[in-house]
């Protein structure tokens, strides 16, 4: 009796943890949010996406420079990253089946998907900055699609390899050569999964900083000039939190719900296409 | 021809009756000499099969699951070389020319071999992309002549009053027998010499498969068609030619009533009257 | 039926053969198109490598293996070694490990065997959702909000009680700052939930179901199948999920770099400041006027990458072998 009771203590004892822990994990969720609302909406208003950043030690000013910046960079990068991402995981989900080279291949892409964001942007610093001798939005971007091309060639090798067979088969039944059979059938089959894949890449570049760090710096003013310093938002954050200067934290915070709202939105999109792609 | 009964009379009667069209008249389309396959284990599926498809004819070909009748379809149009590593020995001949060698344009013979699958495969575009994709890819034509082809091959599946007024939807929305005759008209519309049908009604009710089976008589008289199916009153009834294979080899090959009725091969008696399979 | 061609033959026959031949040419640059792609991920992955070589070169050069182990670091004396970065970097990894390991799998027991079955996914995407807040919204959250709290009510609390125990007491000595190696790996421990959490909760949804209902079948209480079935069938992919966390843990930078304290002092203390590799490298990377500082801090890159790369490689080896993507 005592043993079969003390089995029934411990599972509640070990369940009871376990309700414990996922109560932890939500209420850092939460609290993370809820400051950030709370701090980041005192912060908006239209002055925060009108005006440029402002000068230390003043008041006022916005993000215009930095959203505009964080808008180019990363429109840039992934108008880049998508078609090398798709052709690259068209590439190990169609035409290698097997080998053991593109096995490899697949296995690199997943290395350097979950690579630190930080070494990307010394790789682009070395290959870029240096030689052309200053920061720029070329680079900034560069480094962004460096992190976003594993993740769109990643989601597009698990979409491709569901599109059945059989529909292949049908196309190339009819005559029709490879390429056209993939652009034509196999990637309208599988649509909504890559731009879930693209949304989802967006996401993650979105708030990336380190990479930034080292290639497209910040710039104090509204630059549309692509090889030069540029705005952008994690920069601002990053400098503005840590200085002393109320004004400057306070945008800081309003930069930061402006990022959070931006990837909430692509996960929603992105999560719902990938609810119509099961069906 | 070795199979067939050749005795002095019916070959009299075969001279007599060539201007009628009867089936032992047609000439041979596809003649297949000496065919092996084997799958990238190893595994030899075709033993050496001969036999002949001839044109404007229905040949059925049944037998067990795994006899090989799906592999042996798959290699007229090439279908298997998608898949690396699967070897095919001895010749296939398509009017006269050996489909099977290298230098083959594997895109071009699959357009002039027509193929509907098991299960439906409509492509995710509109019922009219469907068959126009096909006729694009090596006619170049106006696109009310493309209009007219559509309309034609729908019409001859028996299609086209069903989804004339939503010919621009999606081919996905329609039903299972709907989705395969779609496929059907797919593959009648680009006119090829030879159909291949691999147990075309298998996923379908009974209704559609009916429907199926009326547009195959129908389509017999135009096209030289092999049909690998597991129903056997399908075969006796569609066809004219039988092929009964069993685990990769040909047991017998003859006019359908002689499988049906006499049989000269007693695994082939078994099969047809249901004793196994 | 021997199709023969001329250029100049308009039949049907004739387009068709040369609209075949134009279509194996776009086929063939189709193909190249997509093998340069994947070329191009490779040549990247070696790219880095090669560049980070070459960039922390003469770092290399000039101190030799001993950077590994030196704790010096002056930039006035131009002495760089990796000893406090690498330090940093690895004890707040094992604390968010120490932490985040029980709760991730708290969370995916949670999920997979008591969780109603209609809150499943929303608290999963909820978990999920800790994964795509930036980094740097950690660090803020991190700086502004944690640091204090842990600086005015819980490192009080640890110096009073177990900073007296002689010995390991050494190790939660109180200072004054919230900015510290113990805040910084709270932090981490938070950002590795989520993925954790998704690795073992797809691992654990890979033991057969015949498996689990005959272990309920004999009676064992949901503890007992955990322990004693779930855990042990999954133990391959379980390991991997660690590992991709761990290497996740490892590279992140911002959220580290707010809260860390940079200091290149390596102290016996948990709360004492610190600083990680990429924190170092974040935080002074623009200050680095001369050659052998940012080479230096280069090299602290070729540290971490090789690190991260070795751990998350085999994390990678350890899931492919338990069937998990």
């Amino acid at each position: 009796m005592s043993i079969s009771s003390s089995r029934k203590t411990t599972n509640a004892v070990m369940l009871g943890l376990a309700v414990l822990a996922t109560v932890v994990g939500l209420f850092f969720l939460a609290a993370i949010l809820v400051t950030l609302f709370w701090q980041g909406l005192s912060a908006l208003s239209p002055r925060l996406l009108l005006e440029n950043t402002p000068p230390p030690n003043s008041d006022g000013g916005g993000l215009l420079n930095a959203i505009f910046g964080s808008v180019v960079m990363t429109f840039i990068a992934i108008v880049v990253a998508t078609p090398v991402g798709i052709l690259a995981g068209t590439y190990l989900a169609e035409y290698s089946r097997g080998s053991r080279i593109a096995e490899a291949a697949k296995f690199i892409n997943d290395v350097l998907l979950s690579a630190p964001s930080i070494i990307i942007g010394l790789f682009v610093y070395t290959i870029l900055v240096i030689p052309f001798g200053h920061f720029s939005a070329w680079s900034g971007a560069a480094a962004l699609g460096l992190i976003a091309l594993p993740v769109i060639n990643r989601t597009t090798q698990d979409m491709l390899s569901l599109v059945p067979s059989a529909l292949r088969e049908a196309a190339a039944a009819l005559g029709t050569p490879r390429w056209k059979t993939m652009t034509h059938v196999v990637y309208r089959a599988a649509r909504s999964g890559i731009l879930t894949g693209v949304l989802l890449a967006l996401a993650r570049i979105t708030g990336e900083t380190a990479p930034l760090l080292f290639t497209a710096l910040n710039n104090q003013f509204f630059s549309s000039d692509l090889g030069g310093p540029m705005a952008n938002l994690p920069y601002v954050i990053y400098q503005f939190a840590t200085s002393a200067d109320p004004n400057w934290q306070k945008i800081a915070w309003g930069a930061a719900l402006l990022i959070t709202l931006a990837i909430l939105a692509l996960n929603i999109i992105a999560r719902s296409l990938a609810g119509k792609q099961q069906s | 021809m070795d199979m067939l009964n050749s005795s002095p009379e019916m070959r009299a009667a075969a001279a007599a009756s060539n201007q009628t069209g009867a089936p032992m008249e047609q000439p041979i389309k596809v003649e297949i000499k000496d065919l092996h396959f084997y799958y990238n284990n190893g595994f030899e599926a075709l033993k050496g099969i001969n036999l002949q498809l001839r044109d404007k004819t229905v040949t059925a070909f049944i037998g067990p699951s795994g006899c090989g009748k799906s592999t042996l379809l798959r290699i007229l149009n090439r279908i298997y070389d998608l898949y690396p590593g699967q070897r095919v020995t001895g010749e296939v001949l398509l009017d006269g020319r050996d489909i099977l060698s290298k230098s083959e344009d594997l895109n071009r013979l699959r357009s002039r071999i027509g193929m509907v699958f098991q299960k439906p495969t409509p492509f995710p575009m509109s019922i009219y992309e469907n068959i126009a994709f096909g006729i694009r890819l090596y006619e170049k034509l106006p696109k009310s002549e493309i209009d007219g082809r559509v309309e034609a091959a729908l019409r001859k599946a028996a299609l086209w009053d069903e989804v004339k007024e939503k010919i621009n939807q999606s081919g996905l929305g329609l039903s299972g027998g709907q989705q395969q005759r779609l496929c059907i008209a797919r593959a009648i519309a680009v006119k090829p010499s030879v159909l291949l049908l691999d147990e075309p009604a298998s996923a379908l009710d009974p209704i559609s498969t009916a429907k199926v089976e009326e547009l195959i008589e129908e389509l017999a008289s135009d096209y030289c068609i092999a049909i690998v199916t597991h129903n056997m009153q399908q075969a006796a009834r569609a066809s004219q030619f039988t092929a009964f294979m069993y685990l990769g080899e040909l047991v017998e090959f003859n006019r359908t009533d002689n499988i049906f009725t006499a049989p000269a091969n007693k695994r082939t008696q078994d099969y047809v009257t249901g004793r196994f399979g | 039926m021997a199709v023969i061609t001329e250029e100049t033959l308009d039949t049907p026959q004739a387009l068709a053969s040369r609209q075949a031949r134009r279509l194996v040419i776009q086929d063939r640059i189709f193909y190249y198109l997509t093998l340069a792609s994947a070329v191009f991920v490779v040549v990247m992955l070696i790219g880095v490598m090669v560049s980070l070589v070459v960039g922390a070169w003469p770092a290399l050069a000039k101190f030799g293996p001993s950077f590994v182990w030196t704790q010096r670091w002056s930039s006035v004396k131009e002495i760089f070694g990796a000893l406090p970065p690498i330090y940093g970097t690895i004890i707040t990894s094992l604390i968010a490990m120490a932490i985040g390991i029980p709760v991730s799998f708290g969370i995916a027991i949670f999920l997979t065997e008591i969780c109603p079955q209609s809150l499943r996914r929303p608290i999963g995407v909820a978990i999920e959702l800790l994964a795509g807040i930036p980094s740097i919204i950690y660090g803020l959250w991190g700086f502004f909000f944690l640091a204090p709290f842990m600086a005015q009510w819980v490192q009080p609390a640890l110096g009073a009680s177990l900073g007296k125990i002689p010995g390991i007491g050494l190790v939660f000595t109180n200072s004054a700052s919230g900015l510290n190696l113990f805040t910084a790996g709270i932090i981490l421990a938070i950002m590795v939930l989520p993925f954790i959490t998704s690795i073992t909760r797809d691992v654990f949804q890979t033991v057969p179901v015949l498996l689990r209902e005959s272990a309920y079948g004999m009676g064992m209480t949901t503890w007992e199948v955990v322990r004693h079935i779930v855990i042990p069938y999954t133990r391959v992919g379980l390991v991997g999920g660690i590992m991709l966390g761990l290497g996740r843990a490892l590279g992140e930078t911002m959220a580290v770099t707010f809260v860390i304290g940079n200091s290149h002092n390596i102290s016996a203390s948990l709360l004492a400041p610190a600083t990680t590799i990429s924190a170092t490298i974040a935080n002074e990377f623009a200050e680095a006027t001369t050659g052998i500082y940012t080479s230096s801090l280069i090299a602290l890159g070729l540290v971490l990458s090789v690190i991260t790369f070795a751990v998350l490689g085999l994390a990678k080896w350890l899931l492919i072998r338990s069937d998990v993507k």
